[in-house]
């Protein structure tokens, strides 16, 4: 397997740094009959005797006109490949266990139409896209995630049948692509809010409280202080929450890894972790990370929660 | 604009596969069977309803019982399931199944290798113009097909047609190479099954009453000849066949055994001519009386008559010579004329005792009484009563009504009886002059009879007593010897000036098909390759022109498919001519300088150019994100001025 590995590797050396567009050229593009292909070969050559022997003058004709249409057809396979742009995309991060996409851009700039274009990374569902003349077109290539951290888009073949379905010609991809898995939060119920040991440093928010836990909302709440959010994730989808305020303490949400279950393997912490932060951040509070070497401030919107999740991801146990 | 993969055949995609099955299938409702015609119809249809209904297709027990059932059937009908017909018979069914399980794009690709091959088998009954053309537009439909299946739902019907069409048009010059240059071996690689020639039309080497007339009922072509000078006239036209001596009271047979060879003398001198024989599976070659110049496996064989070694299975061209005056073996052997003196005992008394009471009588007298007898009141049609035990006497004393075999075979038996040597000989007479490609045509329709007598100093002389009955028969050709509304073919028959000069053009057409398409063999391709420089090529050097052939075809595809020529924007390719009209004026210039900073450092550097240049940029500015299209004359405007 690993001399298969091997020689793939030397045999289908990838030039290119993988971030730039790539042009196909004739190089890149390999071609074999496909199994359809060689039932036909295996017919002409059947079809061929039977006219030799029964001398058939249309039969010989016949013959050698279905085989030179297959041989256009490689030719036109071959084509359907050579020329198409290939241009990596972007990719957004994923919760482990979810599926990864990986975006290439195909770019035509042919007159004529390019079909039946597969892609497929090892372990993924290959997709079939069509690309029309003078267009481009994106494609997603699935990719399942297991676990947290970079995920490499691997080495993606562009393989195609078109027209005939006799030849199959391919080419392989690596573009230097790759997707930030988080860690699959673990459903957990938040610590208790703390003071934080930052919050007296921190300038006033203006007449904005801190933030003290939840409770239902009663009719005389002030609509600005309902917790949109926390409430939408509640199951029983039941009354509305409010934020309960302190007065006057600054009080943050720390997530701390010493918090979480130290009877359980780091990577559930981990994921306990994520969890917690997905709540505090629908929560809309404020609220700081702390990992074994590693902290974040308080704070709250998407960019930290995305820092956060990111850092979970990344962190090296 | 992606889907998942999947090899299940997509809904839109089944109706092709259908088109292709009825397409290969269709033609062969001609040849098979109606209850096989009928059940792939059936077959067919019931799978286009299951798919138009969108219901499941049937299980495998049901096809596996209807498979039992059809292969019974062929079994049945064919007396085997191998075989030439059987096995199309069975192709057929399989095609038509196929049908009931198509699910994967796997299944199609059989449905489409099978439609190949049954389109090669309609090349055992036909090979035809028409024939070719619905096979030229079934592989195109093939193709399309292929192409729509692997193409997926984005190809339209159109695209499909299309792309299938730039396929067909691309292969054409690989058919031609590989036609021309592909080692071609003559004759069957191994036995053929029996039935491998059935269904040939052509003289029977035995004649009974009835036997010519059946076959001047058919149009078909026997042969055509082309001649090298002049053609002959027609009542000169006796292409000889099988020579009849032995008759059982019914029924002539040629004698078997082996004869001394023939004595000729050549009176006349002799007329080249080709002739192109139909598939007829006799050894005759049906050559023009009397045959001077043979080809290398064609014989005498004693009674004059062309006879190759192998029979004619297939259509063959030879060439030949003639003598149209010639004396035939003046001494001839005591045996055979005994032979041809023998009657079945106790037959046709009637006639016996017409013809004994001529024999003082000199031979000519007995000729020309016979003949006159004929010329009395005898009619001659296609349609004569049928004759009894002693059909002789009946025919020249009752019903008065015959073709030709009755006539030479009567006339035969009066001869025999009045102790001159005489026999039958079958063949055909006449022909028609196609003067578009001054070919002579000689259809079953001209198939005839006639007799022989041996006269002593004179050898084997033809008399042809349908002659004395109808002369226009010899003279013009049967249709002008039988009144409209006897079965005559309507090729023969129909003669109105438009439609004869419609049918010379098809048939010269058609003789130019089969001899320079159809009958490129063995021989014609050393020709071929002796012209282009390869005498004497044996199948190595075949294979190296033909590899260097194909390798330049493919190379040429090849750099047709990777020939990319990116169109340029027409504004930059104007600006870029700007740019170069620049350079030429020792300006210098990055590529990456935007073109309103040029113009700026322009007004600068060279303020005798920044007027006109400037003009072109804002040209270019505005052709290129202005407005599409409606600035590009101005840019071409302003970059003539500046390069002025």
């Amino acid at each position: 397997m690993r001399l298969v590995t091997f020689l793939q590797e030397k045999l289908f050396r990838w030039q290119s740094d993988g971030t730039a567009p790539l042009r196909l050229g004739q190089r890149r593009i390999f071609i074999l009959p496909s199994r359809g292909g060689l039932l036909y070969a295996m017919t002409l050559a059947v079809m061929l005797v039977g006219a030799i022997n029964y001398n058939l003058a249309l039969g010989h004709l016949l013959v050698f006109a279905l085989a030179g249409i297959g041989v256009a057809g490689m030719v036109h396979a071959f084509r359907n490949l050579h020329g198409l742009l290939v241009t990596p995309g972007r990719s957004a991060p994923v919760f482990a266990g979810d599926l990864a996409h990986f975006e290439l851009s195909l770019a035509n700039d042919r007159a004529s139409p390019r079909f039946a274009l597969e892609l497929a990374a090892p372990g993924s569902e290959p997709v079939i896209a069509a690309v029309d003349g003078k267009k481009d077109a994106k494609i997603n290539i699935p990719l399942a995630t297991t676990r947290r951290g970079w995920l490499a888009l691997p080495r993606v073949r562009l393989s195609t049948r078109y027209p005939l379905g006799l030849f199959t010609a391919w080419a392989y991809l690596q573009p230097a692509m790759r997707c930030l898995v988080y860690p699959r939060p673990i459903s957990h119920p938040l610590p208790p809010a703390a003071p934080s040991p930052t919050g007296g440093d921190r300038r006033g928010d203006g007449g904005r409280d801190d933030f003290a836990g939840f409770r239902p909302r009663q009719p005389a709440d002030s609509p600005r202080h309902v917790a949109w959010r926390a409430s939408a994730r509640q199951a029983d989808g039941g009354s509305l929450l409010v934020k309960q305020f302190a007065g006057g303490a600054q009080v943050d949400l720390v997530l701390d890894w010493q918090q979480t279950d130290p009877g359980v393997d780091d990577e559930s912490r981990l994921g306990i972790l994520a969890d917690w932060v997905l709540a505090a951040e629908a929560a809309g509070v404020r609220y700081a990370l702390q990992l074994p070497g590693q902290a974040l401030a308080p704070a709250s919107g998407e960019a930290h929660c995305r820092r956060c999740l990111e850092a979970l991801a990344l962190f090296d146990a | 604009m992606s889907t998942p993969a999947n090899a299940a055949l997509d809904r839109l995609a089944t109706p092709w596969l259908f088109a292709c099955a009825l397409a290969s299938a269709l033609p062969h409702v001609l040849h098979q069977p109606v209850w096989l015609s009928l059940l792939a119809g059936t077959l067919l249809g019931w799978a286009f309803w299951l798919w138009q209904h969108d219901r499941r297709l049937p299980g495998r027990w049901p096809l596996v019982i209807l498979v039992g059932a059809a292969c019974a059937g062929i079994l049945i009908e064919y007396r085997s399931l191998f075989g030439r017909d059987a096995g199309v018979a069975m192709l057929v069914v399989f095609v038509a199944m196929k049908l009931l399980e198509l699910r994967s794009r796997r299944d199609a690709m059989v449905v489409v290798t099978l439609a190949c091959f049954l389109l090669l088998t309609h090349f055992f009954h036909s090979q035809s113009i028409p024939t070719a053309l619905w096979l030229l537009a079934t592989v195109v439909l093939i193709t399309a097909t292929l192409v729509r299946l692997h193409g997926g739902p984005a190809c339209t019907p159109r695209i499909a047609l299309r792309h299938a069409a730039v396929l067909g048009a691309q292969a054409l010059p690989f058919m031609l190479v590989l036609y021309l240059l592909f080692p071609r071996i003559s004759g069957p690689l191994w036995g053929l099954p029996a039935d491998a020639h059935s269904g040939k039309t052509g003289l029977s080497d035995t004649m009974s009453p009835g036997s010519i007339a059946r076959l001047a009922q058919n149009g078909d072509i026997a042969f055509r000849v082309r001649f090298d000078g002049p053609a002959p006239p027609r009542q000169k036209l006796y292409w000889r066949g099988p020579v009849l001596e032995h008759f059982d009271g019914t029924t002539w047979r040629p004698f078997e055994g082996r004869r001394p060879a023939e004595t000729l003398e050549i009176i006349s001198p002799p007329i080249r001519y080709q002739s192109t024989l139909e598939a007829h599976d006799q050894r005759w070659l049906l050559a023009l009386d009397a045959p001077t110049a043979l080809p290398d496996d064609v014989r005498l064989n004693g009674t004059l008559t062309a006879s190759s070694r192998k029979p004619v299975s297939e259509r063959r061209r030879v060439s030949l010579a003639a003598s149209l005056d010639y004396r035939f073996n003046r001494d001839e052997d005591p045996a055979i004329l005994r032979r041809n003196l023998a009657l079945p005992p106790g037959r046709n008394p009637q006639a016996v005792a017409l013809a004994a009471g001529w024999r003082n009588a000199g031979r000519e007298a007995i000729l020309g009484k016979a003949l006159a007898l004929f010329a009395s009141d005898f009619t001659y049609t296609l349609q004569p009563p049928l004759l009894g035990d002693n059909g002789i006497d009946q025919f020249l004393f009752q019903t008065r009504r015959g073709f030709c075999e009755h006539f030479a075979a009567a006339f035969v038996v009066l001869m025999r009886a009045a102790d001159i040597p005489a026999r039958v000989v079958g063949g055909y007479q006449g022909g028609e002059f196609n003067p578009l490609d001054d070919h002579v045509v000689v259809r079953q329709s001209d198939a005839h009879a006639w007799a022989e007598v041996w006269l002593p100093g004179r050898g084997w002389v033809r008399v042809d007593p349908t002659a004395s009955v109808s002369p226009s028969r010899i003279e013009a050709g049967i249709a002008d010897a039988l009144p409209f509304g006897e079965p005559l073919p309507g090729v023969v028959q129909w003669r109105a000036d438009w439609i004869r000069t419609l049918r010379f053009r098809w048939e010269a057409l058609n003789n130019a098909w089969n001899q320079q398409v159809l009958g490129y063999d063995p021989e014609r391709q050393r020709q071929l390759l002796a012209r282009l420089g390869l005498p004497d090529a044996d199948w190595r050097s075949l294979a190296i022109a033909l590899g260097l052939a194909c390798g330049i075809l493919a190379a040429g595809l090849l750099a047709w498919a990777t020939i990319h020529r990116p169109r340029c924007d027409p504004a930059l390719a104007l600006w870029h001519k700007a740019l170069r009209q620049l350079a030429r004026s020792q300006v210098d210039y990055a590529p990456w300088e935007p073109p309103l900073a040029l113009a700026e450092r322009l007004g600068q550097q060279r303020p005798e150019l920044a007027d006109a240049f400037q003009a072109v940029v804002n040209a270019y500015i505005a052709a290129r994100y202005g407005k599409p299209g409606s600035n590009l004359e101005t840019l071409r405007d302003a970059v003539a001025r500046f390069q002025r």
